[in-house]
C-alpha cells in the first residue's frame, strides 16, 4: 500500500507541477488542484499508514493518528476556497486582458 | 485571581481579536457612509496600537505570555506566544496599518467594495501569524492574511493590476502548497507542530528521521523566502507592489517582514544552536542569497523607470539587508531588528509619497519623463528628499543608525561590509536620479497640457497629512529614541539566542 500511496502522491505531484508550468490559465488552475491533492494525500501519509483503526486511542487494539485527519481537513478547505478564489480571478484576467494568457499577453500559438 | 492578571492573560489574544471583530463589523456597515466606515477603521487603528504598546510593555521584562486556547495544555492544543520579537512585530504592524488606512481614506477605499473589511483581515492574520506557536496555525493564518491580500492588492482593478494579481496569487498558491508539504514533512519526522514542543524534540532526533526533518525545515525556508522576495523568489514582488494601490503596498511593505520573521523564528527556535543534528540548517542559504537579493534590489532601483517601481525594489534591497543581518547571528539580528521597523516606515513612505507625486503630475504621473512644475514642489520635493536619506540609511536617520549596526555586527565578513555599502550608494545614485528627474526635470507646461484642477493646488489634503506625516514622525521616533530601541532589540536578539526560554515558557507547565 506504501507504494501505492508513494506513487499516486508523486504522480499527482508531478502533473500538478507540469500544468503549473503551462502558459495558460486554465491548465495552471488545474495544475493547481491536482497540486493540493497530491499534497492532502501526502498529509494523510504523514501519520504513517494504518488500516481499520479508528482514531481514537483506547477503542481498539492499535489507532490511527487523528492530527493528520484534522490537518488534512483544514487543507481541504482552504485549497477549495483558494481554487474558487482563482478560477474567478483566471476569468477576470481573461475578460480584462482579452485573452488567457497567464502574462496577458497572446505572444503567438504555444500553448 | 484578580481583575488585572485576568486581562493581562486575555492580552495576548486581543491584537488577534480586535482586527477580526472590527471587520465583521465593517462588513454589517458594508451599505453605512464611507465616513462612518473610515472613522470606525481609524479607531480600530488606535486601540490596535494600544494593545500592541500593553503587549510589548507586559514582555519587556523578559517574560512569555502564553495563550492556550480552549485551554488545552501545550504542545496537545494550540497556544499562542508573545515574546519580545511577537510584540516588537505586532507593534510595527499595528502604527504602520494606521497610517495606511488613513492615506486609504483619501479616495482608495473608494475604488472598490469591501475595502476596511479586507483590511482589517489582513491586519487579523498577520497579528494571529506572529503571535502563533504552532507551525500549522501559521500556515492557516497566513492564508487568512494571503487571501486578504489578493483582495486588497486587486482592489480598484484594472489590467496592470490584474495581471500583477494573477502571478503573485498563482506563486502564493503555490507556496501554500509547498508550506502544507513541509509542515506534514515535520510532523510526520517529529510528531508534532508545536514550535516549543518540535524545538525541544530537535535535539534528540532520531537519525532515521533526520534527512525527513531537514527536507522539511528547508521547504520551509523556501516558502518563508517566497513570503520575503528572498532571491530567486522576489520575481513577483515588484509588479504586485507597483501595480497595487498606494496605501496597500504601504501596508504590503510588512508583508515581506512577515516571510522575514517566520525565517528568524524557525532559524532561531527550531534550527537554532540547540537543535543537534539540525541546528544551523539555513546557514549556507541565508548569507549568499541574502546578499544577492540586495544586489538585485540595488540594479532594480537603478533600472526603474517609475518612482512606484523604485519603491518596490527598494523594498527588495531592504529584505536583503535585513536576512542578511540574521545571518550574521545574535549581534547581527539585534541591529536587523532596530532597522526592521526603519526599512518598513521608509517602504511605505516612499509608496505614499509616489501616489501623492502622482497625483499631481498630470501629464507623466510618477514616471521620471518631463513635466510642468507640480505645485508647491518645494515642499514635496523637501519631504522626498527626507524620504530618500531614509530609505538609503544616510545620516542622520535611523536607517543610518540600523546600517551602521549592521556593518559593526559583521567585523569578519568583508563580504557584507563591500555588498551593503556599495549598494546603498547604488541606492543614493537611483533615488537622485528619481528626485531630479521628478522636480528638477520641468517642461513649460504647453497648451496641450491639462491644467490642474483647483482643488489639487492644496499644499496637502489632511490624509496625506496625518499618514505621510505619521510616517516621517515614526522614523524621527526611531532616530530619537534609538536608545532604547536598540536596547530593546538586543534583550530580544538574546531571548532569540536561547531557543530554551521559549520551550520553558510554552511547554513548562506540562513537563
Amino acid at each position: 500500500m506504501e507504494i501505492l500511496i508513494a506513487l499516486s502522491i508523486g504522480v499527482l505531484t508531478g502533473c500538478g507541477v507540469y500544468l503549473v508550468l503551462r502558459a495558460r490559465t486554465f491548465p495552471v488552475v488545474l495544475g493547481l488542484t491536482l497540486l493540493s491533492y497530491g499534497v492532502n494525500l501526502f498529509l494523510f501519509a504523514t501519520g504513517r499508514l494504518v488500516i481499520g483503526q479508528p482514531p481514537v486511542i483506547g477503542l481498539a487494539s492499535g489507532h490511527a493518528d487523528p492530527l493528520p485527519q484534522a490537518l488534512v481537513l483544514t487543507a481541504i478547505v482552504i485549497g477549495f476556497a483558494m481554487t474558487a478564489f482563482v478560477i474567478m480571478l483566471s476569468l477576470r484576467a481573461r475578460a480584462e486582458l482579452g485573452n488567457d494568457h497567464v502574462d496577458g499577453r497572446d505572444g503567438g500559438s504555444q500553448a | 485571581m484578580t481583575t488585572s492578571l485576568a486581562f493581562s492573560g486575555h492580552l495576548v489574544i486581543a491584537p488577534v481579536l480586535v482586527p477580526f471583530v472590527a471587520g465583521v463589523l465593517l462588513l454589517m456597515l458594508r451599505d453605512q457612509s464611507l465616513t462612518l466606515q473610515r472613522g470606525l477603521a481609524v479607531l480600530v487603528g488606535l486601540i490596535q496600537i494600544g494593545f500592541a504598546l500593553a503587549l510589548l510593555i507586559a514582555v519587556a521584562d523578559d517574560t512569555l505570555l502564553t495563550y492556550r486556547l480552549g485551554d488545552w495544555p501545550a504542545p496537545w492544543g494550540i497556544v499562542l506566544v508573545a515574546d519580545r520579537l511577537a510584540a516588537w512585530m505586532v507593534l510595527i504592524t499595528s502604527l504602520l496599518a494606521l497610517c495606511a488606512v488613513i492615506y486609504a481614506g483619501g479616495g482608495t477605499d473608494r475604488q472598490g467594495r469591501h475595502f476596511h473589511v479586507l483590511f482589517q483581515m489582513q491586519l487579523f492574520g498577520l497579528a494571529g501569524a506572529f503571535l502563533t506557536g504552532d507551525l500549522f496555525n501559521l500556515f492557516v493564518f497566513f492564508e487568512i492574511l494571503l487571501i486578504a491580500s489578493y483582495g486588497l492588492a486587486l482592489h480598484g482593478g484594472g489590467p496592470a493590476r490584474t495581471r500583477a494579481g494573477l502571478h503573485y496569487v498563482v506563486m502564493n498558491l503555490l507556496g501554500s502548497t509547498v508550506f502544507l508539504f513541509a509542515a506534514g514533512l515535520i510532523y510526520s519526522a517529529m510528531g508534532s507542530l508545536n514550535l516549543a514542543d518540535l524545538a525541544a524534540k530537535a535535539a534528540s532526533l532520531p537519525l532515521d528521521n533526520l534527512g525527513l526533518a531537514r527536507a522539511g525545515g528547508l521547504l520551509l525556508l523556501l516558502v518563508f523566502g517566497l513570503k520575503a522576495a528572498l532571491l530567486p523568489l522576489h520575481l513577483w514582488l515588484p509588479n504586485a507592489y507597483a501595480g497595487t494601490s498606494a496605501p496597500v503596498a504601504a501596508l504590503f511593505a510588512v508583508m515581506t517582514k512577515m516571510g522575514i520573521y517566520a525565517i528568524l523564528r524557525t532559524h532561531t527556535l527550531l534550527f537554532g544552536s540547540a537543535a543537534g543534528d539540525l541546528a544551523g540548517l539555513f546557514e549556507p542559504w541565508l548569507m549568499p542569497l541574502a546578499l544577492a537579493t540586495l544586489v538585485v534590489g540595488m540594479l532594480g532601483a537603478l533600472a526603474a523607470e517609475t518612482m512606484g517601481r523604485l519603491a518596490a525594489y527598494l523594498v527588495l534591497a531592504s529584505v536583503g539587508t535585513l536576512l542578511a543581518a540574521i545571518a550574521l547571528g545574535t549581534n547581527g539580528i539585534a541591529a536587523g531588528l532596530y532597522y526592521l521597523p526603519h526599512s518598513t516606515f521608509a517602504a511605505a513612505l516612499m509608496f505614499l509619497l509616489s501616489d501623492a507625486i502622482k497625483r499631481r503630475r498630470t501629464a507623466s504621473g510618477d514616471s521620471f519623463k518631463p513635466d510642468a512644475d507640480m505645485p508647491h514642489y518645494a515642499l514635496w520635493g523637501g519631504v522626498f528628499f527626507v524620504a530618500a536619506v531614509a530609505a538609503t540609511g544616510l545620516p542622520p536617520l535611523s536607517g543610518f543608525v540600523g546600517k551602521f549596526l549592521i556593518l559593526q555586527a559583521a567585523p569578519g565578513h568583508p563580504w557584507v561590509w563591500a555588498i551593503l555599502l556599495i549598494s546603498a550608494l547604488g541606492i543614493v545614485v537611483a533615488l537622485a536620479r528619481a528626485g531630479s528627474h521628478v522636480f528638477f526635470n520641468s517642461v513649460k507646461p504647453s497648451s496641450a497640457t491639462p491644467q490642474l484642477p483647483g482643488q489639487r493646488a492644496s499644499l496637502f489634503a489632511p490624509y496625506e497629512f496625518f499618514a505621510i506625516g505619521g510616517l516621517l514622525g515614526l522614523i524621527l521616533a526611531l532616530t530619537l529614541g534609538a536608545g532604547p530601541a536598540v536596547d530593546f532589540a538586543r534583550a530580544t536578539a538574546l531571548q532569540l539566542a536561547d531557543p530554551s526560554v521559549y520551550i520553558n515558557a510554552v511547554l513548562g507547565s506540562t513537563r
